[in-house]
């Protein structure tokens, strides 16, 4: 089937519409489940159900259970056998119940999924997306609200992406899929209800890619995930303020495309990186150091991160407390702007 | 209300009538009894008798010519020759470690020969005789251990023997996520032997305690996959014996997990063919998965880096040495009537290989420092890309060229 044809059968002849990111994750699948029969969805609960989230609602209907395979509840075995089945030509999408239950599986993620192209020199590819929704916000219990990403961007071997709104996580998804290399697809849960519109006809950028989601010019904002919708809400109070924040979304974060930030910070001399993760050792830390490393004339102050602090995530009724805010935000905006 | 011993509900294994082998053996001593539920054909002196569990088995034989069973002698022979001269050269300096196969050669080449063509074999890192009867030049299994690289050959071209796995039990997730996809692709159980496949995975008694065993016999049994567990028990998992594994009989477990389980003596090369032809036979035919616990003995160490001296009873080693394989099976050959000239030529053969092998070993060559960045990715990847240009930048630098 052409992507064509197979688009206007996700699609059918709407150039474009407007879905909650669950549906537009749930349309990326199917699409990329009609362009490619060895493409196949494991997990806990992805059947009937359609995913605790329901994510992959009503695709065990149209593609059958042997497409879409309700596993034994058990993640490393999701990943191992996902590993043996890419061995095999498929190309699994793995999804991972929860953010903190993708620790069963690391091992094989980490020692094996990433490694597994790079032992067999070249030998074979590893097309696995594992899908896992991440971070704060959704009031939840321990486990539940976890930003793990730093683990897998730390590993050689593995693309990692985090898509913020339901475009992107439309075309990102098939985008992963059709990856030849292992790809951790990080799904911010409290952005899957929230609608946007989706154009069928075309990415726009490609996986890998940042990207200046609003330009200003005093202060440079970079996030990924949840934490974009939570730098454009800052954006917008500093623009009360008569200060404007060029706010970029990262998009990937691993390999990050320090391009559009780089050239942002020419601009701006001042950077600002916002992450729900514990900052220590983070996805911000690597940011930093890199537009220090690279940027050295051009910064006006020194680089600050905003992040979730060096602790488990707390309880949910301080969760607020915990998570970067506009408000937060605009903090360290102001520390940047007072150098 | 507790088990008993009485309880009918317990699996219970008849006391043994062998000597029973000192500590590590003891909870797993039963299985060696004539009358227990091992299968087994050859006794420990090489005569032809076959247990009461063995009688299922014994059609199996006659798919073995007398070439065959020429051919199990000899790469048993040869592959502890290899053993030796690739432990030599691991004291000498010229590999980083070996894994020694010593005492499980009648294990592995009983089972690597109920494998087809078509199959797939997923070994653990000790299986050296496997990858010689599929086809791997073993030479290249010391590629790995000389550093080289940290695989050593192409698994589609030598025979679908996969590569070595050093994490214990992560492979047999990989073969049961492979033989899922035997049974997608509609590869196998279709009643075409000649076509059908299946998968065979070795692992370990230490490695049966790993969560990725226990959830691949999960997962094995929820999609009834083409796949023979092939557990290789040989009672000690570096230092720690098999009773801190299990307090039952390994095989035992199968059952839990919705599958045949059967235990063979794996000293005895034509009980291991047998039971694996069996097992490998029903997976091809649509029959699901199985599990098999070959009882046999690390007789060396677990690898060059170990001293079993400070652990290990020398009464226990000298039980299982007084049952080796090659011994038992050259004795049952020799009552076949096989003559002393071909017993002699393949320890010709044998010192010819271990040779040929040394000499080899050592004109291995170390690869292009590019192989640290080649093959991370399969697209291209900024990171990596920039880092492989500056190492080469870096070094050219240096007078003379690299550093």
């Amino acid at each position: 089937m052409t992507p064509s044809a197979a688009s206007t059968a996700v699609t059918g002849t709407a150039a474009s519409a407007n879905l909650p990111m669950t549906k537009a994750l749930n349309a990326g699948l199917r699409q990329a489940m009609l362009n490619d029969p060895k493409v196949i969805l494991m997990g806990e609960d992805i059947g009937p159900l359609g995913g605790v989230f329901r994510v992959t609602e009503g695709l065990i209907k149209e593609f059958g259970d042997k497409r879409v395979l309700d596993t034994p509840l058990a993640e490393s075995g999701i990943i191992g056998t996902a590993i043996g089945l890419a061995m095999r030509g498929f190309r699994p999408v793995c999804e991972i119940q929860f953010d903190g239950f993708v620790f069963p599986g690391f091992d094989q993620i980490t020692s094996q999924l990433a490694r597994m192209r790079n032992r067999h020199e070249g030998g074979l590819i590893m097309p696995v997306v594992i899908r896992i929704p991440y971070g704060g916000h959704i009031g939840s219990v321990e486990h539940h609200q976890e930003s793990p990403e730093a683990y897998f961007a730390h590993t050689p071997g593995l693309r990692v992406v985090s898509p913020s709104n339901p475009h992107d996580a439309y075309w990102m998804m098939q985008q992963a899929i059709e990856s030849n290399d292992p790809v951790i697809f990080f799904e911010p849960k409290s952005r899957y209800w929230p609608k946007g519109e989706v154009v069928y006809a075309e990415s726009g950028i490609p996986l890998h890619a940042s990207r200046v989601v609003r330009t200003g010019s005093d202060v440079t904002v970079v996030g990924h995930g949840a934490m974009v919708s939570v730098l454009l809400q800052a954006a917008e109070i500093a623009a009360t303020e008569g200060i404007t924040l060029e706010v970029i979304d990262l998009r990937s974060i691993s390999p990050i495309d320090f391009g559009p930030i780089l050239a942002s910070v020419e601009k701006t001399g001042r950077l600002v990186v916002a992450q729900e993760a514990a900052g220590f050792v983070s996805v911000g830390s690597e940011i930093a150091a890199t537009v220090a490393e690279r940027a050295y004339y051009s910064l006006e102050a020194p680089v600050l991160r905003v992040s979730g602090f060096d602790t488990p995530f707390p309880p949910a009724a301080v969760e607020t407390h915990f998570l970067p805010s506009p408000d937060r935000i605009l903090e360290a905006v102001d520390r940047a702007l007072a150098y | 209300m507790p088990a008993t011993r009485n309880d009918a509900s317990v699996p219970t294994v008849a006391p043994p009538t062998l000597p029973r082998p000192p500590h590590a053996a003891a909870p797993h001593a039963a299985a060696l009894n004539d009358d227990g539920p091992t299968v087994r054909l050859l006794s420990p002196s090489g005569e032809f008798i076959p247990s009461a569990a063995a009688e299922q088995y014994l059609p199996y034989l006659d798919r073995l010519t007398e070439a065959d069973y020429r051919r199990f002698y000899r790469d048993m022979v040869v592959v502890r020759r290899f053993d030796t001269e690739a432990a030599n050269l691991q004291r000498q300096g010229q590999l980083a470690l070996w894994v020694p196969s010593h005492g499980q050669e009648a294990a592995q080449v009983g089972s690597a020969y109920a494998t087809r063509a078509q199959d797939h074999v997923f070994p653990s890192y000790r299986e050296h005789v496997v990858g010689m009867v599929r086809g791997l030049d073993v030479v290249d299994i010391l590629r790995m251990l000389r550093g080289v690289t940290l695989g050593g050959w192409k698994p589609e071209e030598h025979g679908n023997f996969h590569l070595y796995t050093l994490v214990l039990a992560a492979q047999t997730l990989h073969s049961t996520g492979y033989a899922m996809g035997m049974t997608l692709d509609g590869s196998t159980g279709t009643g075409n032997p000649e076509t059908d496949q299946a998968v065979i995975v070795y692992y370990g008694d230490g490695a049966s305690s790993q969560g990725d065993a226990n959830e691949a016999l999960v997962f094995a049994s929820s999609y009834q996959t083409p796949q023979v567990f092939f557990m290789q028990n040989n009672h000690w998992a570096i230092s720690v014996p098999v009773s801190r594994q299990s307090r039952s009989p390994l095989y035992l477990r199968a059952s839990g997990f919705g599958m045949p389980g059967v235990q063979v003596d794996g000293n005895d090369v034509l009980a291991s063919f047998a039971v694996t032809a069996k097992a490998m036979d029903d997976a091809r035919a649509g029959h699901g998965p199985s599990l098999i616990e070959a009882l046999t003995y690390r007789v060396g160490a677990h690898t060059t880096a170990d001293d079993p001296t400070k652990y290990r009873d020398p009464a226990e080693l000298a039980y299982w040495v007084a049952r080796d394989p090659i011994e038992r099976f050259r004795a049952y050959l020799t009552g076949r009537g096989v003559e002393q000239e071909f017993l002699d030529s393949v320890e010709e053969e044998a010192n010819d290989f271990a040779a040929d092998t040394r000499r080899r070993a050592l004109e291995i060559v170390g690869p292009e420092v590019s192989v640290i960045f080649d093959n991370v990715y399969a697209e291209p990847h900024p990171l990596v890309t920039e880092q492989k240009a500056w190492l080469s930048r870096y070094e050219a630098s240096f007078e003379g060229g690299q550093k």
